[in-house]
């Protein structure tokens, strides 16, 4: 029960993180070129966002959440679960971001939760 | 940039794996969490997965900051595949076709996000562009 309880609170945290993140860096603007000094600079102007600093706090304790996890469960259990945040992320950038999630999209979205869940089951020992 | 993400995505995660592993399982407890936050900033395992993990922060703000997060987040789970072929390929490991059919998904839903537009909302800050 503790460890649902605590999946649910890691994909809370890190979808609300990330969309935090997403909206900072829209707001910052893309950098100019992909050279080390335009994205330095691009970095510098996205640290200087207020949505950046709600991110980061939502993604560390997400961060901490994910080890606390992986040292109760094995990782083959971790991530499979963890790839429901793909579904979770979505949900918040349709109605959050105001993304346009088309049927493609959903559909695409669908295939690499349930791929990542497959592949990662696969390493889980037969008992 | 989306295949740097991926690369130094999973490298990380790995390395944090393999940091915890050596830290046992944490209690969920003031005096354990904190036992647990000392141990973890002393292993230089879990500061190489949190290098790794920062260069994947930089690429991910940098492919947020014009694609959609919709739009960028299935492209992590490309590392799955990336990472069976790498074991087929260099470890010769046997792969079931439970996990090859898994892979397939995978690659089949990022060609599927792949398709999309990468960016439907308004530019808020426009700049010349990296696309």
């Amino acid at each position: 029960m503790a460890t649902f309880l605590l999946l649910a609170l890691f994909l809370c945290t890190t979808t609300g993180g990330e969309i935090a993140m997403t909206y900072g860096m829209k707001a910052t603007g893309e950098p100019e070129r992909l050279r080390p000094k335009q994205v330095l600079r691009f970095l510098s102007r996205a640290v200087c966002n207020g949505w950046f600093w709600v991110g980061i706090p939502l993604m560390a304790i997400s961060f901490y959440l994910l080890l606390i996890l992986l040292s109760w469960q094995p990782i083959s259990f971790v991530i499979p679960a963890s790839a429901l945040s793909n579904v979770v992320g979505t949900l918040g950038a349709k109605y959050i971001l105001k993304e346009e999630v088309n049927a493609a999209r959903w559909a695409g979205v669908l295939l690499v939760c349930v791929g990542v869940a497959l592949v990662s089951l696969d390493s889980i020992p037969v008992r | 940039m989306v295949l740097a993400m991926v690369v130094c995505a999973n490298v990380g995660d790995l390395l944090l794996k393999r940091g915890m592993s050596t830290i046992g399982a944490v209690r969920f407890t003031v005096s354990g969490l904190g036992q647990a936050f000392g141990l973890t900033v002393a292993n230089p395992i879990i500061w190489l997965g949190i290098f790794f993990l920062l260069g994947f922060m930089i690429c991910y703000m940098t492919v947020l900051s014009w694609a959609d997060y919709s739009y960028v987040m299935p492209a992590g789970a490309f590392g799955y595949a990336v990472l069976t072929f790498l074991a087929v390929i260099f470890l010769h490991e046997s792969v079931s076709p439970r996990r090859w059919f898994g892979v397939v998904l995978i690659c089949i839903g990022v060609m599927l996000v792949g398709q999309t537009k990468p960016r439907t909302t308004e530019v808020v800050a426009p700049q010349k562009g990296v696309a």
